[in-house]
């Protein structure tokens, strides 16, 4: 039995060389899209556009300006000089916030009556316009501190401290990198074997290989194999980049990691050749595979947008996507240096998820093959 | 070129793509569907953050900060426990996103005027979020604290933001436009990329070559009925964000549609491109993804355009994802008219025609 799976194998490794180009992307894929996007994108809010209107033209006026262009938030686009110019850039998008400092200011702050600053904030980008808000609020606040800590004594009050664990200053690349390489894994999992039952039916190569005396058990673990070796050899290319380029710390187990994996990519490849199974045609299959995981791998599995903040019923629908198990053993692994213990249940999951891609894989294959 | 022989084409097309039932809700239930279950997803608020609260203070003025920070309907208090240990506990298995622990004698310290520290423990592996509630938290607690120490604030300065456009800062009327943009894209490229390939492979190319068919013809008969489901779908989704979503739209709906017709023809330019370019169609399908996904991340959808590298932030200038994104929030959320659009929209008709002029000349070496 071994000896024909290892035949199969070598049958497809044999296609896969003849083939240059995918071959190259089939490695080069994952690796370049994690090193790409680690590099390219980033959730911190930082160079928010920002044009100031100083109608008071104080002293005092000026030190606040000065407030805000020391932080590295904001980018100062310079001063207007009218109200109108602040609708415009706003309309246009060329400023995401204005400052107003109306005239009185200095001398409203210096009675201690409230000096009134106003801000007008792009709300179309709600993410980015709350992060300016509240960074345009701690400024004014500190500033009124400082301000306030020359003339007089500071009130007694409570000391607000909030830090960040498992990545301190809260640098949004820690936490996507992991959950990048959960992300392309997925995707490129169900797409490597989702083309290669469907090309052998489209090409009536199948017929072929059922007129053999292989079982259809070892023509999919024949199939497995291969990728399933490419899909590791991926992930550890993806896991290095993250330690090593990205400087995300790895604090937990890389044999936890490395078994996970291992059961993460059977399910996917599974997954991808049960679809090549049910559909037969490779154009069929790919949309299929497509569906199943591209946009969900990234949208419901907490990558970019927390499943916490989703209605319940779509937190449900989340539980069928095994992406988001592996977002949380990768994260888990990588940043808080959990194990076993707490990951149970996702590496149940993932498990499950494996023994449920196989056994659909054979299933239909079995069917599909019988005369 | 015979218009006669176009329509013909266009009408062989149309009943080819919709002969096939999987294919028919492939095309127009499945965007639907799409943009139903992911416009839920694409939140970015965060409300009721689970949050274990460690009191060791247990004083009236302790449990007025823990109301406090429910009272925003910023956090909700998931877990209690009087043992700090337990936030890391919580923190690592990932039941909530933060901790609040108020260390004995925090009322007597707040009293006394000592400046007593709340802490608050936030995941940060979960840094979107985390961000959002560590500003939550510093706010409240600093207003709670104004408030307590009975003494009034010092009234330096006083801030007024004022959010244009969507003064409740809900992320989904910016997010549900941008999902319904990507889901039209992926699906154009879906049926474009494949389309030529296909044909050769099926050896029905041949076919088309020998009968009196001109290469322009062909590829006008393979744009238009794309072009048609795009512009179908488009409707579809838009009436999905507009009626069930309740995104506001303040523009204009003629040039939604302007916009979109010139969005679909550089998407189905870039699919047929792709086309001209493969020889197989797992080729084709793995070079439109290598395409497709660099286009939707880089398009200003999840991670803002402005925090990208400088050299990406030019890249992003020839992402046709990114020019409709900013029409589509323009259109919705401002009410932005051709005054403001016309520069992103000129841009996006220079890309439709040199994507389809470089097809046009791919596939006419193909066929050719």
């Amino acid at each position: 039995m071994t000896e024909r799976i290892f035949a199969v194998a070598r049958k497809e490794l044999i296609q896969l060389r003849r083939d240059p180009r995918s071959l190259t992307l089939a490695f080069g894929l994952p690796v370049l899209l994690v090193l790409l996007f680690g590099y390219a994108v980033s959730f911190d809010v930082k160079d928010i556009r920002l044009a100031i209107l100083d109608e008071d033209r104080t002293s005092t006026s000026r030190e606040l300006i000065d407030a805000f262009r020391e932080t590295k938030v904001f980018r100062d686009l310079g001063a207007i000089s009218r109200r109108a110019d602040a609708d415009r850039l706003l309309t246009k998008g060329k400023a995401q916030i204005v400052i107003i400092i109306p005239e009185g200011f200095a001398a409203d702050a210096a009675a201690h009556r409230g000096g009134q600053i106003q801000a007008l904030v792009d709300g179309a980008d709600a993410n980015t316009a709350s992060i300016s808000v509240s960074y345009a609020e701690a400024t004014v606040g500190t500033w009124g501190q400082r301000h306030e800590a020359k003339l007089s004594t500071m009130p007694s009050g409570v000391r607000p401290e909030i830090r960040a664990w498992y990545n301190e200053t809260l640098d949004s690349r820690l936490a996507i990198v992991p959950g990048l390489i959960a992300v392309i894994m997925m995707v490129i999992a169900a797409m490597l074997t989702s083309l290669t039952i469907a090309r052998e039916w489209e090409r009536g190569t199948m017929e072929q290989l059922a007129s053999t005396p292989v079982h259809p058990l070892e023509v999919i673990g024949g199939k497995l194999l291969p990728y399933l070796a490419i899909g590791m050899i991926d992930m550890g290319g993806t896991v290095l980049l993250g330690i090593f380029v990205f400087q995300v710390p790895f604090h937990g187990s890389l044999l936890l990691l490395f078994l996970t994996s291992l059961l993460f990519l059977l399910g996917g490849l599974g997954l991808g050749i049960f679809v090549s199974a049910l559909v037969k045609s490779q154009l069929v299959a790919t949309q299929m595979s497509m569906l199943i995981t591209f946009l969900p791998g990234f949208l419901l599995s907490g990558f970019a947008f927390d499943i916490d903040n989703m209605p319940v019923v779509l937190q449900g629908v989340s539980l069928l996507f095994p992406a988001r198990y592996f977002i949380v053993v990768t994260r888990g692994i990588f940043l808080k240096g959990v194990g076993i213990e707490v990951l149970w249940p996702q590496i149940l999951a993932l498990t499950l998820f494996a023994l449920g891609g196989l056994t659909l894989a054979v299933r239909v294959f079995h069917k599909e093959l019988e005369p | 070129m015979s218009p006669g022989r176009v329509r013909e084409l266009v009408r062989k097309e149309m009943k080819q793509m919709l002969r096939d039932p999987k294919m028919k809700r492939i095309i127009f239930v499945a965007p639907v569907i799409q943009l139903l279950v992911f416009g839920y997803a694409v939140n970015t608020d965060v409300r009721n953050a689970p949050t274990i609260l460690v009191d060791q203070d247990n004083t009236p003025t302790s449990r007025a900060l823990a109301d406090a920070l429910t009272a925003s309907g910023n956090f909700k208090i998931t877990e209690r426990s009087s043992r700090s240990g337990d936030i890391d506990q919580s923190l690592d298995d990932g039941s909530v996103l933060a901790g609040v622990l108020v260390s004995p004698g925090f009322e007597r310290d707040l009293r006394a005027g000592r400046n007593p520290a709340i802490q608050v423990l936030v995941d940060g592996s979960r840094s979107n979020s985390a961000n959002l509630v560590r500003g939550y938290a510093l706010r409240i607690i600093q207003r709670f604290g104004t408030e307590q120490s009975g003494q009034a604030p010092p009234m330096t300065a006083d801030f007024r933001p004022q959010v244009w456009y969507n003064p409740d800062l809900q992320s989904k009327v910016y997010n549900v436009p941008a999902v319904a943009g990507v889901i039209i894209l992926l699906m154009c490229l879906l049926l474009t990329a494949l389309a030529v390939v296909r044909e050769r492979e099926l050896g029905t190319l041949e076919q088309l070559m020998v009968s009196p068919m001109q290469p322009s013809e062909l590829i006008l008969g393979k744009t238009i009925p794309v072009a048609i489901v795009g512009l179908i779908d488009l409707v579809l989704v838009t009436t999905v964000a507009l009626l069930w979503f309740r995104i506001p739209f303040r523009g204009s709906y003629l040039l939604l549609f302007a916009a979109s017709l010139l969005y679909i023809l550089a998407a189905l330019g870039m699919g047929l491109l792709i086309s001209s370019i493969s020889r197989t169609q797992q080729e084709a399908f793995m070079t439109m993804f290598l395409l497709f996904f660099p286009a939707m991340l880089l398009s200003g959808f999840m991670f803002p355009i402005s925090s990208m590298p400088p050299a990406i932030q030019l890249i992003t200038l020839i992402n046709p994802i990114r020019y409709f994104l900013e029409i589509l929030r323009g259109l919705f959320l401002k009410g932005a008219g051709l005054d403001v659009l016309f520069p992103k929209l000129a841009v996006l008709a220079v890309m439709a025609t040199v994507l389809l002029l470089l097809a046009s000349k791919g596939l006419r070496k193909k066929i050719g």
